[in-house]
């Protein structure tokens, strides 16, 4: 028996209600995070991942309430990213009962926060979530060929993205959440080649995001280095369940919870 | 009545999961810093993440390593957790930059042997693992061995060192998991329990290992 791959899904929160229609069976508020977190947990999920993308820091108290109140009632493992400037603001999502913390643009601004985060609470709790793309003709060139984006995908740093996350490993982060922006939303299948170059240059564990499309779409992922698979709407919508997914990758010969 | 736990407060992370998991199984849960209460409670639940050296040194200053002490020398039920489970060892060792060289932290020192850093491909050992219980657990009564356990942690004991000539003591159980190599998952020695996984984490399977400790209270 071995470390089972984790299936995660994802759900983007704002101002505390879950955007991007979710169409989950026997729901009474399908915007409710809450009880699509109890869902998902029922479901088989190994771990769940809320991102915030509220727009107004003024709302931050809402996602502070909407994680308390998951974490009261949801006993699997919660991860909370988005927005994420400081050691301060990982502190109060954790009081609030989140057990990771994921940090994207404030990490690229700011390496030393993946430092200082590490050291005040360890580095099980660090998410680096890398928004990764190809470098497109006319841009500056990186060694990888990959790198990383800002502003959901829309900006280029110039930064190569397997040696971001590589140097994240080395600061500190506990696991990388690798978001290809390319794959993302063409449910045509994760990028293999980028979860494959950032497996030979990393030994945190890699979560493999963007692309997902059909249930064969996973095997392809763990074997190309992924621990874990992350996905949104295709759990949301119903077009297939954890449980399909954790059906082929056992089939396939991978530990699965 | 029922079962009143403490979850200790000594500042390491966040405990509200500890406790809501700890009220489904029905005990009346406090957390508190408080030593009269964490002497007195009829459990104690001592959690800890991140580094065994600043978890160490938090629970020394809130007097978390007496006070264990004094539980255990009077039967009194301990459960450790993740680092938790760790300080009750001997000794931590840690190297936080690989340039300096290790650093060794003594523990409470209940249990013989060392924390150090776990050998695999892939660290953190992070998420869910099958564990193998001895045969006569108590923590693991009705837990099927295909369950699984939530792991989040760097280092281990990777090995048990306790021995013992006098055959009228009885050695702990020890619960083993595997990561690259094999590590210690649980330790059950009378009334001091320890896991390395996060049972508030691990779904219906810690429910019921949290419910199977309660009710040893």
């Amino acid at each position: 028996m071995s470390l089972a791959v984790r299936v995660i899904p994802c759900l983007d929160v704002d101002a505390g209600r879950v955007v991007k229609g979710v169409n989950f069976e026997n729901l009474r508020d399908a915007g409710d995070p809450v009880e699509l977190a109890h869902g998902y947990d029922a479901a088989g999920a190994d771990e769940l991942t809320f991102l915030d993308v509220t727009a107004s820091s003024g709302d931050r108290e809402t996602t502070y309430d909407v994680v308390r109140r998951t974490a009261d009632q949801v006993f699997i493992p919660l991860t909370v990213g988005g927005g994420v400037r400081t050691a301060d603001d990982v502190d109060l999502l954790l009081r609030a009962g989140a057990d990771k913390v994921g940090v994207n643009t404030a990490a690229i601004a700011r390496p030393e926060l993946i430092e200082e985060i590490a050291e005040r609470f360890g580095r099980q709790v660090l998410v680096l979530s890398a928004d990764v793309r190809r470098v497109r003709e006319g841009d500056r060139p990186t060694p990888s060929g990959f790198e990383v984006t800002t502003h959901g995908g829309r900006r280029g740093t110039g930064i190569d993205a397997l040696e971001w996350c590589e140097r994240a490993a080395g600061l500190g982060a506990g696991e990388i959440l690798l978001n290809s922006m390319d794959a993302d939303g063409t449910r045509a299948g994760f990028d293999l080649e980028l979860i494959r170059g950032a497996r030979a240059r990393v030994d945190v564990p890699l979560i493999a995001s963007g692309g997902a499309g059909a249930v064969e779409h996973f095997v392809p992922a763990v074997e190309a280095g992924a621990d874990a698979v992350l996905a949104a709407t295709v759990f949301h919508f119903g077009e297939f369940t954890v449980a399909d997914v954790k059906r082929s990758l056992r089939e396939a010969g991978h530990a699965v919870r | 009545m029922p079962s009143r736990v403490v979850v200790f407060d000594y500042g390491s992370g966040n405990l509200s999961s500890a406790q809501r998991a700890m009220e489904r199984t029905g005990a009346d849960v406090t957390v508190t810093s408080d030593p009269h209460a964490a002497l007195e409670a009829d459990g104690l639940v001592v959690p800890g993440v991140g580094a065994f050296s600043a978890c160490m040194s938090s629970l020394r200053a809130a007097g978390g390593d007496r006070i264990i002490g004094r539980r255990v020398a009077g039967g009194r039920p301990v459960l450790g957790i993740c680092v938790g489970m760790q300080v009750l060892f001997d000794r931590g060792v840690e190297r936080a930059d690989p340039r300096a060289g290790d650093q060794v932290t003594e523990g409470c020192g209940e249990w013989p042997g060392t924390v150090d850093r776990l050998r695999a491909p892939i660290v953190p050992h992070m998420g869910w693992n099958t564990v193998r219980p001895p045969a006569d657990t108590r923590l693991f009564a009705g837990i099927g061995p295909q369950e699984r356990f939530y792991f989040v942690h760097s280092y281990a004991v990777r090995e048990w060192e306790f021995s013992t000539h006098n055959e009228r003591i009885r050695e702990p159980g020890v619960t083993w998991a595997e990561h690259g190599e094999p590590f210690v998952a649980a330790v059950e020695n009378g009334p001091l329990c320890a896991t390395q996984f996060h049972p508030e984490k691990s779904g219906d399977a810690g429910a019921r290992l949290l419910a199977n400790w309660v009710a040893t209270l």
